[in-house]
């Protein structure tokens, strides 16, 4: 699972008719400091994500798992809608004990 | 499996129904000396590890489906235990 954000939306008339009803977005995925981590992809949306809105996302075979029909073309959808990131980033604790 | 550290949390409250009750760590892979490697991602979490903790994680459909939900769920990502103790022998 990765964050991502969306920046925008996918109109596909001609698909699949396994995804067919399935909302497509755009999303930039993103690290857990908000940078941009490789390109943008189209993703289906299963939570009625909006534009700008943080999410996050599944790939590999999972991402078909998360639709109506789970035997579908599909390698990205975006699974939840991210209310808060919390970074507590205090490195390893009991570094010294735990690497000999 | 590969060793992480926790970085942190994502709270969520609209989400995929199978997602309902699991929190979600952020993790940060690390190599055998504990420092950093490559980017950080998200995993649910099955055995309570905190921020700092130093956990196994499998990020892979199978395991997840099978510690966290039934054969159908679409989770990816999943903390498999916290680490007390590395003993690397030698590098090679």
């Amino acid at each position: 699972m990765k964050l991502a954000k969306v920046i925008g939306t996918v109109v596909a008339t001609q698909k699949d008719k396994s995804i067919q009803g399935c909302k497509l977005l755009m999303i930039q995925p993103l690290t857990d400091e908000m940078k941009p981590s490789g390109d943008a992809i189209a993703a289906i949306d299963t939570v009625q994500a909006g534009p700008d809105d943080l999410v996050y996302w599944i790939t590999g075979r999972e991402a078909a798992l998360a639709l109506p029909d789970t035997f579908a073309p599909v390698d990205a959808t975006i699974v939840g809608i991210v209310d808060g990131v919390d970074v507590d980033d205090k490195g390893i604790v009991n570094k010294g004990r735990i690497f000999l | 499996m590969f060793l992480c550290r926790v970085k942190g949390s994502v709270t969520s409250t609209i989400k995929h129904s199978c997602y309902k009750g699991w929190k979600v760590l952020i993790l940060q892979p690390i190599d055998a000396k504990g420092k950093d490697k490559g980017d950080s991602f998200l995993a649910c979490d099955s055995v309570q590890a905190g921020p700092g903790d130093v956990v196994l994680a499998a990020r892979e459909g199978n395991a997840a489906r099978q510690i966290l939900g039934k054969d159908e769920d679409p989770f990816h990502a999943v903390v498999t235990g916290i680490v007390d103790l590395i003993d690397v022998h030698k590098s090679i």
